[in-house]
């Protein structure tokens, strides 16, 4: 396996390589190249870099640019490209959405939130913001002043067409015009207030009968500017918007950025913390699936699933409870460890749990996997092929429904998870049957973490002593945990004050969001919500 | 004038005071026997079935579904037929985060609610912002947009609390007059007017 | 058994003693107009009851216990409240057409009422076709669906309307074919005759193997023609909102609302008039004490029991399975259902001739 700094050197001559704080080799590019660089790169036959993690929009304020985080599907090698652009009135990048297909919708999202247009991208519409916003929200200089944007009760102003911006022979760049849809399309519009949206998503679809012909998934009905808030804040105060994001991976969340911060700032953490943390992350993975289940049988129409789901996860949100003291948004790890100590009936709530799991993940199988109508409606729908999964970048066990092996926890192990028996369930059907029947043996693999763990909790403090003023020294860290819908990956950049210059989450929903248009085409209305169900986006999570 | 729900005392509820000044300023205003036991019918009818709007932007929504579920079941006291269609439902328990993009959708969806309705601000988000409160798009509080009724404190709040912001909910259309006298939809009416939507 | 038209026919003889034949016609018809909105609604109301807490039962909850002892006024709260309810007025739509739509569909359940054994001499109707008006009136249902979704102006209630008229014009068939094999065996579509040829033995036992099959092929395609779960498509909460009836409020959604309960007694009803005897008690042939116990309880307790015990396994299908898709559906009427059904009754048509039922 060739190393990866000797790759880049090849493929980019006289690149300095330096070094990120948590590894990962970093070559700055100039943009004119970066297109060529980018289908190099990918098209590697050692070491391709086909799954772009994240697109991290970025001001230096004497520049505008863009971090690319990319990965090797095949070497597991990661590697990042910085671009920027000194422009700040007409800030331009060259897109890559034609090689790496979520691109598209991360260069929306750097256009939305930084104003840094990228040529050659299909669709240059603001992602979450209104069209007539005022201003780039993650500027440094933005002015969020609210009478420029102020909250109004008038209707959005929508357009039927998107910008292109397309460079000519000659260098210059020219704005055109498209449809998003054909001009005799039938246009539903499904939310942002629907039953099977999962929350406030909107997903614009043209149908041809109950034949899906195209969806425009419309976001931001929940954007709350966690990024921009997090700048604003001290480090150990940024950690609670984590819980809120995907408030199921609550814990694995808080797990990824206090890694992150840890790492930046050399703290070790004992022992214990650590077990604990990874028990809660797989604990809450487990209350996750549950509600998944739960709810994707609910939109199939077997209500009655989702009480017996609820079932367990009231019974995991109990123990979590007596250790956090919260049923929700648990503000449980931190900065140097835990918060508080384990309830004393903890090992003894966790044992009856696993007691009980198997039978409960029989009984789920029994009324519902087994069920005619219930295969009927998810076998073949949403078929969505590896290739895709990796260029999607649909991380998670939608991902590995798929048969790419993107389990955070195996191909770059943190915490204790290396030393950590268990499998990584890898579907190849890639179809929604396989994207359940993932997440309910991934239960079984959590409980199999947890029977290991459970007795081995290993005495010592849960928490080692942090500065009550936490800086972190000049730089940038980028970290991946495995939440409980794929990779969620955070990166910090620090100017090396108490707050962070710039902190970038990078959620696993998005993509599961945007691949939705891909795999729908052709299926049924009712297949939109097996397959949207199957890929179970959590929208706050997309929106941050 | 005692206004409480079955099985709970009338000590258990919080904030009898203000139960209180209600019935006394309906009272002020007198009211005929005949209007009145019509009253007390249809308020007998409106607070025992309140049928919620399947609403829900973020993790109070979550609280929500627990709320239905087996160890909370509001289906005992009648609030479980959710509603997915704005037409059909009473009231609108906004569980979450509210952000500008989504303020007129919400607005209309509320305008869609048919009367008689009732809003409840769920969790610290729906009621201020709660912890996005400094953000550039989220709407600092629903109380601008809307008119509240009840609120519902906490991040996100417990299904027990919940339980107990439907009930306070329906005591206060225990004391609401249909015919006449100081109306609640009269003050819905200036806040509306206030509040105008183009 | 006691026979109700012996009251009937004492109020008859009295309303005759002081009036024309034609006034007293037409009181009885009021009375009885009367009694069917009255039976209609409480009937209603405790399906509704009913209803909530057998699911909560499945789904191991408590369902409504404040109103009222036990929860039992619950669904009269709910309909005081709907009664009262706020009805909105759209713009651009058939206005017409839009409220004519669930008078349509409270009438055909209504309509079906009339020829409902209820009791032994408890029918409002008894005529030598009552089976195929029943059917026919059934079918009167869809046309205000259909109506209901296209007035409305609405994508959700359109696709919800358009989705209705496939299946219920597809499941039509199954029921009227399942129908078929059942008149076949009573020699006879008068609902009292059907009843009667059922004194010895239910049909359900009397044409044994096609009898079950036709019985299990009724129940589906009744479930489908009521709009359950599994075959909810047409108001299909997770995909179309609310389906056909998203845009109605207050007492006109509550009507959608009370006929969906009414159809499902409805195909319960005919189910237990087909295959279960009515309102006839259970009888075993030679076993003449049991007979006569049973005799003790009232024809009506029968009929509405048994209506209620089938009704309880189609709400058993739509709290256990998931929802079909539109082309599965379908594919399931005219590729499984319409073929066995057709030799279904060939069978049946063969084993009476040859004399082989019970």
């Amino acid at each position: 396996m060739a190393n990866i700094q000797e790759k880049l050197a090849q493929i980019i001559p006289g690149a300095t390589i330096e070094d990120d704080g948590t590894g990962i080799p970093q070559v700055t590019v100039d943009d004119k190249d970066w297109h060529d660089l980018a289908r190099k790169l990918h098209d590697d036959p050692e070491c391709p870099m086909d799954y772009l993690v994240t697109i991290v929009g970025m001001d230096w304020v004497e520049s505008l640019g863009a971090i690319y985080y990319l990965a090797s599907s095949k070497t597991l090698q990661r590697c990042s490209v910085r671009i920027q652009t000194t422009d700040r009135e007409k800030p331009m990048l060259h897109s890559v959405a034609d090689i790496w297909r979520i691109a598209e919708i991360y260069e929306r999202e750097v256009y939305d939130l930084f104003g840094i247009v990228f040529i050659g991208n299909p669709d240059m519409r603001r992602l979450f913001l209104n069209i007539d916003w005022v201003g780039y929200p993650l500027r440094k200089d933005y002015n969020d002043d609210p009478a420029l944007n102020p909250v109004s009760t008038e209707n959005e102003r929508q357009s039927d067409f998107t910008n292109v911006y397309v460079e000519k022979e000659d260098g210059t760049v020219e704005k055109t015009e498209r449809r998003v849809f054909e001009a005799d399309d039938f246009v539903v519009n499904i939310g942002p207030q629907h039953p099977a949206t999962h929350g406030v998503l909107r997903f614009r679809t043209a149908v041809d009968g109950e034949m899906i012909k195209k969806i425009d998934v419309y976001m931001g009905y929940i954007h709350r500017g966690v990024e921009k808030l997090c700048e604003s804040l001290q480090y150990p105060q940024t950690l609670h918007f984590m819980d809120r994001l995907d408030y199921f991976s609550a814990h694995n969340y808080h797990h990824g950025l206090c890694i992150a911060i840890e790492k930046a700032a050399g703290i070790e953490i004992s022992r214990r913390a650590q077990v604990i943390r990874v028990m809660m992350d797989e604990l809450s993975r487990i209350a996750s699936h549950c509600l998944f289940i739960g709810t994707y049988c609910m939109d199939l129409g077997a209500t009655t699933m989702l009480f017996y789901t609820l079932r367990v996860r009231e019974q995991i949100l109990d123990i979590m409870e007596k250790t956090c003291g919260a049923r929700m948004t648990f503000n449980y790890d931190c900065i140097g460890g835990v918060m508080q100590d384990l309830a004393p009936d903890f090992v003894q709530d966790v044992k009856a749990l696993l007691a009980v799991l198997p039978a409960n993940i029989k009984e789920y199988n029994k009324i519902f996997t087994g069920n005619v109508i219930a295969r009927n409606r998810m076998i073949g729908v949403g078929t969505l092929s590896r290739e895709d999964a990796i260029s999607y970048a649909v991380t998670g066990p939608s991902g590995r429904a798929s048969g790419w092996a993107c389990d955070v926890r195996k191909t770059h192990p943190y915490s204790i998870y290396s030393e950590l028996e268990f499998d990584e369930i890898i579907a190849t059907e890639g179809d929604s049957m396989a994207r359940f029947e993932c997440r309910m043996k991934e239960m079984e693999q959590s409980a199999r973490i947890l029977e290991q763990l459970v007795d081995n909790i290993p005495d010592g403090e849960y928490c080692v002593k942090v500065p009550k003023v936490l800086k972190l020294p000049k730089g940038s860290w980028f970290q991946m945990v495995e939440g409980c819908r794929g990779v969620f990956g955070v990166y910090i950049e620090s100017d090396g004050t108490a707050k962070p210059y710039r902190l970038k989450i990078a959620p696993p929903c998005l993509p599961l969001a945007t691949v939705v248009d891909h795999i729908t085409r052709g299926a049924k209305i009712a297949d939109l919500i097996t397959i949207g169900g199957s890929l179970d986006y959590i929208v706050p999570d997309m929106d941050r | 004038m005692e206004v409480t729900c079955k099985g709970v005392p009338y000590e258990a509820f919080k904030d009898n005071e203000y139960i209180e000044k209600l019935v006394n300023e309906l009272r002020e205003s007198g009211t005929n026997v005949i209007v009145g036991t019509f009253d007390k019918l249809i308020n007998w009818g409106r607070s025992n079935s309140l049928w919620p709007l399947t609403f829900a932007t973020s993790c109070c929504g979550i609280e929500f579904v627990s709320l239905g579920a087996a160890r909370f079941d509001m289906a005992r006291f009648g609030w479980e037929v959710a509603r997915a269609s704005p037409r059909q439902a009473d009231f609108m328990m906004v569980a979450g985060t509210i952000v500008n993009r989504m303020v007129p959708v919400f607005r209309r969806l509320y305008d869609q609610l048919a009367e008689p309705k009732y809003v409840i601000a769920c969790g610290s988000c729906a009621i201020s912002g709660g912890p996005f409160r400094n953000s550039y798009h989220v709407a600092k509080g629903i109380e601008d947009i809307v008119p509240v009724d009840v609120f519902v404190p906490g991040c996100p709040p417990r299904p027990e609390a919940m339980i107990y912001g439907i009930m306070q909910l329906s005591r206060k259309i225990k004391v609401e007059k249909f015919f006449g006298g100081v109306n609640r939809q009269e003050k819905q009416r200036e806040f509306l007017e206030s509040h105008p939507v183009e | 058994m006691y026979d109700f038209s012996t009251i009937t026919g004492s109020i008859h003889e009295f309303l005759l003693s002081f009036m024309a034949p034609w006034l007293a016609v037409l009181t009885e018809c009021l009375i009885i107009g009367m009694g069917l909105l009255l039976v209609y609604s409480v009937l209603a109301l405790i399906y509704i009851y009913y209803e909530r807490k057998f699911c909560a039962a499945i789904q191991c909850r408590l369902g409504p216990n404040r109103v009222g002892p036990w929860g039992l006024l619950q669904s009269v709260a709910d309909m005081f409240k709907i009664l009262i309810k706020e009805l909105i007025h759209l713009n651009h739509i058939d206005k017409f057409l839009f409220a004519l739509a669930p008078y349509l569909v409270i009438i055909a359940s209504m309509l079906c009422f009339a020829v409902l054994p209820w009791g032994n001499g408890l029918q409002i109707i008894d005529f030598n076709i009552g089976i195929f008006f029943l059917l026919a009136c059934s079918s009167i249902g869809v046309l205000g669906i259909l109506l209901a979704g296209w007035s409305s102006n609405n994508k959700f209630t359109l696709i919800g309307a358009l989705r209705s008229g496939a299946q219920m014009v597809s499941y039509e068939l199954s029921i009227g074919l399942s129908v078929i094999t059942m008149v076949c065996l009573a020699g006879t579509m008068s609902v009292g005759g059907i009843v009667m040829e059922q004194q010895d033995c239910w049909f359900i036992f009397k044409g044994h193997i096609p009898a079950l099959i036709a019985f299990v092929i009724y129940m589906i395609a009744g479930t489908a023609e009521t709009n359950r779960g599994p075959f909810d498509l047409p108001e299909a909460e997770s995909e179309l909102t609310a389906g056909y009836h998203t845009e109605y409020s207050g007492i006109h959604f509550g009507f959608f609302y009370l006929a969906e309960y009414l159809n499902l007694f409805i195909v319960a009803g005919v189910a237990s008039l087909l295959f279960f005897g009515g309102w006839m008690p259970l009888h075993i042939p030679g076993w003449d004490g049991f007979n006569h116990i049973m005799d003790y309880i009232p024809s009506v307790v029968w009929f509405v029991g048994k209506a209620m015990v089938l009704s309880g396994v189609i709400m058993w299908f739509k709290w256990t399975f998931p929802r079909l898709r539109i082309d599965q559906l379908l594919s399931l009427e005219w590729k499984y259902l319409l073929p066995i059904n057709l030799v279904n009754l060939v069978l049946m048509v063969c084993i009476i001739i040859l004399g082989w039922h019970f």
